[in-house]
């Protein structure tokens, strides 16, 4: 405030469309300044695809996309496949999803509808929004030394009594496919939960006085209109969640149990392209084994990439229906 | 309403009054009750995790903790090492995504609003968020381990800086959308040049909006394991420098988590009180930030 008043106070004469002077020297170097640390943040994810695609150069050129159905992982032998590990990323991120679209559906509703008077609501969706702050590792420390041995009695139960089903027909011994999705679905509950309930709230309320007049209940309203008016931000904020779940590493190392079988059964052990990246990288030495653990990573980074996009595309659209 | 159809019109009225006396069918009470239940149900277990992580944390680390863990390196049995590593590596981080980022943010809601360019950009630092962060891990072992041939600090907080850099951008914009545009107006009609108005009249109102973004991003940093176990890696003694393998707090939980001796479990159970307790604040802090604004 006080810069520009003071030299209109000194310069009894200002010429207004002077282009020489410091300022205007100034003024150059600040807008290309500003337009070139915006290029270089959008560079950064260009070199990001660049770098990676470099480094999974070796493996990609040596095993090509079968690769990607390929079941063998042998270190020493120098042949990868990454099959296992895209089966238990995906099986773990569909099951966090799974559990966690109702819970954050729920936590949704009952945090934007008038159920609870509002000194309750916001404290429940504060604590729910929490959890994303704590460090993934954390989580995992919990997941192990407290979650596992909580859920034992669960697996045991389930593989005792529905062993027929396919899904719970091995024995469990603690660390499992189960377990990884349950703790990624504890990861992305916020992310559910915040973005639903971000949709629930800008959803006009004519709607649901609307729907109320005409006799439904309550839950007829939420379930004929409000979910329907919202469900493209519920789809993207699924998809967004799924992003998280996808590209979950230290939690899901963790719990999940680190063994490269693919089994339907969810109390078997498992392994997913983020675990064996933090548990393989740091040790890796062939360019072969450092190359296809990169492109393992491509992998992942494609997979999050097209689910991120989608859920943004997604949201856009909203955006755009909302203004026109 | 459902049942109207099945009505003769000739006396709609009649029977419409009739339908409106009625209480509500036991079908329709039923499911609204039994889904109110499943909802608050759903609610609850949705605050367990929570709940139980901090009291398990609190009540297990507590029983550890030792004071002299807070100045002794990993190898005698403390964290000191750890701290001071996550500490360097989170100022790296901010000393490189604060003023691009700040600066990124700035050319989305100053510069071209609107525009395609900008659009791009945004869209980019969104998909930029959502990068796993073992994948920016991987990206700067590529550039920065392979070039200087050895983990080090640098490259942990390189890796920190990528991470942190879409959250400063997003909540800059944010921030700076806020400010009402008279006072651009009022500023540039004062004779300000674009570099005057934004950075004494739009930034410095935008400041409260600014900090909480960057405390957020920092508490996301100094939580973060994943990029750094093949950045950084982990050193069980003081490093020297900035270009030698670094310790961290996470990743000190991460590699130590599975030893035996008791001394170690200790060790892991109050690092995960500290982490979780600066996380924990600074988030709360930041949040209390936003809502006093508003």
């Amino acid at each position: 405030m006080t810069n520009p008043s003071r030299q209109v106070a000194n310069s009894g004469n200002i010429d207004i469309t002077n282009t020489k002077g410091i300022n205007f020297f100034l003024e150059t170097g600040f807008n290309w300044l500003v337009h070139g640390f915006a290029l270089l943040t959008v560079a950064v994810l260009f070199w990001m695809s660049w770098v990676i695609f470099q480094q999974a150069y070796p493996s990609i050129a040596k095993f090509g996309l079968g690769f990607l159905w390929s079941q063998e992982w042998d270190v020493a032998g120098d042949v990868f496949g990454a099959l296992p590990y895209i089966y238990g990323t995906l099986v773990s991120s569909i099951l966090a999803l799974i559990l966690a679209v109702p819970i954050g559906l729920a936590v949704a509703l009952v945090t934007t509808e008038d159920f609870l008077p509002k000194w309750v609501r916001s404290p429940i969706a504060l604590l729910v929004e929490l959890i994303a702050a704590i460090p993934s590792v954390i989580i995992g420390l919990w997941g192990i030394y407290i979650l596992i041995p909580w859920l034992n009695p669960l697996q045991g139960w389930l593989f005792q009594h529905l062993q027929i089903i396919p899904l719970f027909s091995t024995e469990p011994f603690g660390q499992s496919m189960l377990v990884a999705g349950i703790v990624l679905a504890i990861m992305i509950l916020p992310t559910m939960a915040a973005i639903s309930r971000d949709v629930l709230l800008v959803i006009p309320q004519e709607l649901r006085t609307g729907s109320m007049a005409l006799g439904s209940t309550r839950w007829e309203a939420i379930f004929k209109v409000l979910i329907p008016a919202g469900a493209s931000g519920i789809l993207s904020a699924a998809m967004l969640a799924l992003g998280r779940a996808l590209g979950e590493t230290m939690a899901v190392t963790m719990v999940i149990g680190n063994s490269s079988v693919i089994s339907i059964s969810l109390l078997e052990a498992g392994y997913s392209i983020p675990a064996v990246l933090a548990n393989e990288f740091p040790e890796a030495d062939s360019i072969l084994h450092i190359g296809s653990l990169t492109y393992l990573g491509l992998i992942l980074f494609a997979l999050t990439l097209a689910v991120n996009i989608g859920a943004v595309l997604i949201i856009q659209l909203i955006r755009g229906e909302q203004q026109s | 309403m459902t049942k109207h159809g099945k009505h003769n019109p000739g006396n709609k009225s009649e029977d419409l009054a009739i339908e409106l006396l009625q209480p509500l069918s036991g079908r329709r009470l039923i499911f609204n009750y039994s889904m109110t239940a499943i909802a608050f149900i759903l609610s609850l277990v949705a605050l367990v995790p929570l709940l139980s992580i901090v009291w398990e944390i609190l009540t297990r680390g507590l029983s550890g903790i030792k004071l002299e863990m807070f100045w002794l390196p990993v190898i005698d049995d403390g964290f000191a090492n750890a701290i001071l590593g996550t500490i360097k590596m989170v100022a790296i981080a901010s000393a490189i995504s604060i003023p691009v980022g700040v600066m990124t943010g700035i050319f989305l809601a100053e510069f071209s609003q609107g525009s395609h360019i900008a659009k791009f950009v945004r869209f980019i630092n969104t998909i930029l968020t959502g990068v796993p962060s073992i994948v920016v891990g991987i990206f700067v072992y590529g550039i920065i381990v392979i070039t200087f041939k050895q983990f080090s600090a640098f490259a942990g907080g390189f890796a920190l800086a990528v991470i942190m850099l879409p959250v400063i951008v997003l909540a800059t914009e944010e921030a700076l959308k806020l400010i009402p545009n008279s006072l651009r107006l009022a500023s540039a009609s004062l004779g300000g040049t674009r570099l005057q108005t934004t950075f004494c009249i739009v930034l410095t109102a935008a400041l409260p909006g600014i900090t909480t973004g960057i405390l957020l991003a920092i508490a996301r940093a100094a939580g973060e394991t994943a990029p750094l176990i093949f950045t950084a890696l982990f050193s069980l003694n003081w490093s020297d420098g900035l270009l030698s393998p670094t310790a961290s707090m996470s990743v000190l939980i991460f590699n130590l988590y599975n030893e035996p001796s008791p001394e170690k479990t200790a060790l892991v159970w109050t690092a995960a009180i500290v982490l979780l307790c600066l996380v924990l604040f600074t988030s709360l802090l930041s949040r209390t930030l936003i809502s006093k604004r508003k």
